[in-house]
């Protein structure tokens, strides 16, 4: 009782409380942060599910001999599909039902591919070797095939971590610009300046607030993805809760920066996006950011995303330690410390 | 540097009493944006427990004066004194707590009820009553759970008005309080001032209605193109204008009138031309619309309408500036 009145009065729990409360009673906020990414990780997980690979769809042209036509019909990882025409055989090659093209006889066979899909390459190699043997090639080596199924090396365990990373820029930035913004156009920032409150406490309830969404968010997409998925946590938990942290407050020091001019909710919406749209694409969430050019890297390996989704990526499905994640939580630190610092300079607080 | 002498020097008719500091003045506040003009040489002083008004139209540099006296506007030039103290020059957030402010358009959190809204304002100050009891001064009992979003213009503007009692202010400053407001509402809202008063606070506040002016303020100070044209009781500056009452009559049909004519009219001091038709400022009604009514008669034409009012607030402005106060 005498905590909570206490707490009536105190203005910096106010502020947070009417942060939270202002939050919790927008549906569509709601829906954004906690339902969204786990809508767009159980549809990613179901789309990119682990399967047994199907046989390469191969086509047999017409005219070619039935000996060929057989031989390539005992190979498991190959699908036959015997072509009337040329014509036929063109059209299936150009829209991709069959990956490769068999003409001629058992001695003397030709394959048509497209030598820049691994897919076709594969195919090709598996022709080869099927018709050789078919036309009585010993292979003088014996080679064991040991098959082992690696946890972590499935696209949703890929996918996860880049999901939280993803959240945590969105909601760390929308959850600081989109309330300053408002309430900067309302005339209520003002308002406020009308009274004697501190405008640390202001800056500092939309902290406490993240914080307590930034638990729900996180801990909801980690259960999701451990009751549905099956993914762990392989690396330290304390390593693993500290770069949410620092991600977290990264990007809200980063979303500070982003409202501190801006005068309309337009004007954020726009800054915000410049700020998102590099992340979106280059800090690898859907797939990893090694696949940009050399050129780009150092920029791409800057971004505050970046450091997150690695970083998430080394504990949760490599199982690293505190020590691999060390100079992503510095990086962290940097942009956090100076958006916040150049946020509060420039700040327009009418 | 102390400055006993701004108050004096900033209004002519020192009625102040020995020892006590106005409960605000200024002294040739001026403020530009760009090329515009906002407050030009503005002087004003507020007595402790009046209600002082600041009456002009539109435009007029009222908000920027107010804003610059609540200290969330930088003048370019001029001295301002709130309850003895200067902005910047003490300590601001123990003057803001004594202070209650109600700003022309704050929109508060849509979806935080009347009750959080008035509590996180109360949070921010030191003594005030409780929320509950904001909430009854102001008359929003029914309201205190229902959100923002679904709160009249009427009850918002009382809301906008109990953020500004959370603290009991000794000086409240109020701008446009009942602009766009419905004739129940202002009412209710007048009402609520009345209660603040008696209670010994003192107010400033703007309106660009003149019979708002008329009913709540001890001094108005008329504003126009940022500076004070006239300053008075209601009363005296009504009676600035020597006249009692103001005939305003249009004409129907095909004959005239002429100023010449309507000026020879006895008890008539002032003729203007309107839109429509004419007004007349007459020292007695009794004597000038019998005249005119033959005037009109003897012209050959007809009247579309005739009205009849007891000079005003409004009257004066038109008479000062040649407009009205909603042009």
């Amino acid at each position: 009782m005498e905590i909570a009145r206490a707490l009536e009065h105190n203005a910096l729990w106010q502020l947070t409380r009417a942060r939270t409360m202002g939050f919790l009673r927008e549906p569509e906020a709601v829906f954004w942060v906690f339902v969204f990414p786990i809508l767009l990780a159980l549809a990613l997980g179901i789309a990119f599910r682990t399967q047994k690979p199907q046989p390469l769809p191969v086509g047999v042209a017409a005219g070619t001999t039935a000996a060929v036509r057989e031989a390539l019909a005992t190979a498991a990882e190959l699908r036959v599909v015997p072509l009337a025409s040329d014509a036929e055989a063109e059209r299936a090659l150009r829209n991709g039902t069959i990956v490769a093209l068999v003409h001629g006889e058992a001695g003397a066979s030709r394959v048509v591919y497209d030598p820049t899909r691994q897919e076709n390459q594969l195919a090709r190699m598996l022709i080869e070797d099927t018709l050789q043997r078919a036309a009585g090639r010993e292979d003088p080596a014996r080679i064991e095939a040991i098959t082992r199924t690696q946890r972590g090396t499935r696209y949703i365990d890929f996918l996860l971590p880049g999901l939280i990373g993803m959240n945590l820029l969105g909601t760390g930035m929308w959850g600081v610009g989109f309330p300053i913004a408002t309430a900067r156009q309302q005339k209520l920032l003002k308002r406020y300046m009308a009274t004697p409150m501190r405008r640390g406490e202001y800056l500092l309830s939309f902290l406490f607030a993240r914080l307590l969404w930034l638990l729900l968010e996180v801990a909801a997409l980690c259960l999701f993805g451990r009751l549905v998925f099956g993914i762990g946590m392989n690396g330290s938990w304390p390593a693993f809760i500290s770069v949410v942290l620092a991600g977290a407050l990264s990007f809200s020091a980063l979303g500070l920066l982003v409202v501190s001019r801006a005068k309309t909710i337009e004007a954020v919406s726009g800054l915000m996006n410049v700020a998102m749209l590099p992340m979106w694409l280059l800090s690898g969430t859907f797939f990893a950011s090694s696949r940009f050019p050399q050129v780009v890297q150092p920029f791409v390996q800057a971004l505050p995303l970046t450091a997150v989704n690695n970083s998430l990526r080394a504990l949760m499905n490599d199982g690293l330690g505190f020590a691999a994640v060390t100079p992503s939580l510095a990086l962290l630190a940097a942009w956090g410390l100076v958006s916040f610092v150049v946020a509060l300079r420039i700040f327009r607080w009418e | 540097m102390p400055d006993p002498g701004l108050a004096a020097m900033v209004s002519g008719t020192m009625t102040t009493q020995p020892g006590q500091t106005a409960a605000v003045a200024c002294h040739g506040l001026a403020k530009r944006y760009g090329s515009v003009i906002a407050v030009n040489g503005l002087d004003l002083e507020v007595r402790r427990g009046e209600c002082f008004g600041l009456l002009g139209p539109n435009g007029a540099g009222k908000t920027t004066t107010v804003e610059i006296l609540e200290g969330l506007t930088k003048p370019d030039a001029g001295v301002v004194e709130v309850l003895g103290e200067r902005w910047g020059q003490g300590d601001d957030r123990a003057l803001r707590d004594r202070l209650g402010i109600q700003l022309q358009e704050t929109r508060f959190y849509d979806k935080y009820s009347v009750r959080e809204t008035i509590q996180l304002f109360r949070s921010f100050y030191r003594r005030g009553p409780t929320p509950d009891e904001v909430i009854r001064r102001v008359q929003l009992e029914e309201k205190r759970d229902a959100w923002v979003v679904k709160l009249s213009g009427g009850q918002k503007q009382r809301l906008s008005v109990a953020c500004a009692l959370v603290n009991d202010p000794d000086l409240l400053f109020l701008d446009e309080p009942t602009t766009g407001l419905d004739p129940q509402s202002r009412r209710q809202l007048w009402e609520l001032i009345d209660d603040y008063r008696s209670g010994g606070g003192t107010i400033l506040l703007t309106t660009h209605y003149m019979d708002e002016a008329e009913r709540l303020c001890d001094r108005v100070a008329i504003v126009d193109h940022g500076r004070v044209i006239a300053l008075g009781t209601p009363a005296e500056l009504i009676a600035t204008l020597g006249i009692e009452h103001v005939v305003e009559f249009s004409l129907d049909g095909g004959g005239s009138l002429e100023q010449p004519a309507l000026e020879a009219l006895p008890s008539v001091r002032r003729v203007r031309r309107e839109t429509t038709g004419w007004a007349l400022h007459v020292e007695a009604a009794h004597v000038a619309v019998p005249a005119l009514l033959a005037a009109v008669e003897s012209g050959g034409t007809g009247l579309a309408s005739l009205t009849t009012h007891h000079a005003t607030l409004e009257d004066l402005f038109v008479h000062l500036t040649g407009r009205t106060l909603r042009d």
